[in-house]
């Protein structure tokens, strides 16, 4: 299967990878996937109080090019988001602008999924209720 | 100078050695004959060149020339070596014993029987990929007509006991189908020595061209018989009709000729740089090597990458490299290799797997620029991986409840 440039650069040049202090306050981290279905993906975030801005967010990703470049992408697109602008981003989004093709789709549900997952620890660890969100689109 | 891409998937297909093709090439235009036209000279020239093809075929695998039947290929030889032997057996039994790493041209055939009324019996493989012989003479019955065993695996490699599965069909009064796809011109088989009655294999993986197969039945103790799967002019022996592919045929003769002649020295060459490859990859941390090392194919290395996944890592080099992977996300199914799976493997261990299939024209240079390339690979993406970080940390992973998609 031929993989698009963009799947391709975030494969080779991966943005934001690496690991943020998950016992800290103010950073969340959403662990999706499992290791038997060939993918696992680590996102966090990183959120200022003050403003309630995300001013970090890193990943580490088990998976193939796609899984890498979606949770590479998502990095990106969180950082400078508030919580709330974040929850918005939408799996069908990643699938855009990656070019993935339909086999690939659930490596951009497993990032939305991720992303969500790193929200919602955010929120517990500061008192805050989980959102429920309604299933992405598989 | 290196030239890319290197070409490292011979168990998929090989290319085709050159004095193949030149042998191939008088029969496309000038000597266009039908093997089958008795009456002039184009049909008699064609007959001659298949004639001496099914001698150097013959030769490769100790058989008589008139024991090899011409098919398009070893999936339908598969087909017509089980579906056949079942239906011509039907008044003996309808047992058939096979394992579960066969290739799907066998286990699909098998399953297609089960529904026409066959008991089909599945041997697990030991963790090495070898069956159990003891299994195996316990699964014998008295209704069992066949035991299909596959010679070497496709993707591990691994050489099964043929020569005692051979004797146990025997001595059960059941024959003997192997698929020998992977093992014929590469490592010595013979079917006398090896007690085989029905035998399966191809050109295209051993420097011939696609599209052309034969299977080899038995004429004399005992003398095999196949229910022909393709009906029409009545071409060999009765056994598969349909027009011969006289320049593929040749083509097979040929490429069997030089691997009968040239097998010891490639043997040796390509061994040598498989063990090389191997041994320098096994240095990487948590790597495993899948299938029994001391009965394998000499060309082939099957190895477990822990916490990274296959496809992911097939992506670090592909288009300098081409290998295949066990992972499950190169095909629509998700699901990864069930041979792996059967040995046992894990599916964290069977997604991280690479199968390197090396060949005749494999070079040194072209091993050292792999060896490098994958450890590379490997190393990079480890520091993307949050599995191997937990690894790392001494988190157990296969403790965590992972949410499964």
């Amino acid at each position: 299967m031929a993989y698009s440039d963009k799947v391709i650069d975030h494969y080779s040049n991966p943005k934001n990878v690496g690991t943020l202090d998950k016992a800290s306050k103010s950073v969340g981290t959403g662990l999706v996937g499992a290791p038997e279905c060939g993918d696992v993906m680590r996102l966090q975030i990183e959120v200022d109080e003050a403003t309630g801005l995300i001013t970090d967010a890193k990943f580490k990703t088990f998976g193939c090019g796609s899984a890498i470049a979606s949770s590479s992408l998502a990095t990106e697109w969180l950082k400078g988001k508030t919580i709330d602008e974040a929850v918005k981003i939408d799996n069908m989004d990643l699938v855009e602008e990656l070019n993935l093709p339909p086999v690939k789709i659930h490596c951009s549900v497993l990032a939305e999924d991720a992303i969500k997952a790193a929200i919602n620890d955010f929120r517990v660890k500061n008192g805050l209720a989980e959102l429920v969100f309604e299933q992405s689109h598989v | 100078m290196l030239k890319l891409p290197i070409y490292l998937d011979h168990n998929a297909t090989t290319p085709m050695d050159p004095r193949v093709l030149e042998a191939m090439l008088p029969y496309f235009v000038e000597n266009f004959g039908n093997a089958a036209s008795r009456n002039h000279s184009f049909g008699w020239q064609a007959e001659e060149a298949v004639d001496y093809a099914r001698e150097q075929i013959a030769q490769l695998i100790g058989a008589d020339p008139k024991e090899i039947i011409f098919t398009s290929g070893a999936t339908e030889g598969n087909n017509l070596g089980i579906k056949g032997v079942y239906e011509m057996y039907a008044s003996k039994g309808n047992h058939i014993i096979t394992c579960t790493t066969e290739h799907k041209a066998v286990l699909d055939t098998c399953k297609h029987l089960e529904k026409l009324g066959a008991e089909v019996t599945y041997l697990e493989v030991q963790p090495d990929g070898l069956i159990d012989l003891k299994q195996l003479e316990a699964a014998m019955k008295p209704t069992t007509i066949l035991v299909a065993i596959m010679y070497a695996n496709n993707e591990i490699g691994v050489i099964q006991p043929v020569k005692e599965i051979g004797a146990i069909a025997k001595k059960h009064g059941a024959l003997f189908f192997t698929d020998a796809v992977q093992a014929v011109g590469k490592i010595p088989v013979d079917v006398i020595a090896d007690g085989i009655d029905i035998m399966s294999f191809t050109a295209h993986k051993m420097y011939g061209p696609k599209g052309v197969g034969a299977l080899y039945v038995r004429r004399k103790n005992p003398r095999v018989k196949v229910t022909a799967q393709i009906d029409g002019g009545g071409h060999e022996r009765g056994m598969r009709s349909g027009t011969l592919n006289v320049p593929g045929i040749v083509g097979f003769g040929k490429a069997a000729e030089i691997a009968r002649t040239d097998m010891a020295g490639d043997t040796e060459r390509i061994s040598k740089l498989r063990d090389k490859l191997e041994n320098a990859l096994k240095v990487i941390d948590e790597t495993y090597v899948n299938g029994n090392p001391a009965h394998r194919l000499p060309h082939v290395s099957n190895i477990s990458f822990k916490y990274v996944e296959g496809e992911g890592l097939l992506m670090g080099f592909n288009k300098d490299i081409a290998l295949s992977s066990g992972s499950a996300c190169t095909s629509a199914s998700l699901e990864p290799s069930y041979v792996l799976k059967a040995l046992g493997l894990g599916d964290d261990l069977a997604h991280s797997s690479l199968r390197f299939g090396l060949g005749r024209y494999t070079t040194e240079e072209q091993i050292d620029f792999t060896i490098k390339a994958v450890t590379d690979t490997v190393l990079k993406l480890r520091e993307m991986s949050p599995l191997w970080e937990m690894f790392k940390e001494g988190i157990d992973i296969d403790a965590i409840q992972w949410a499964h998609h």
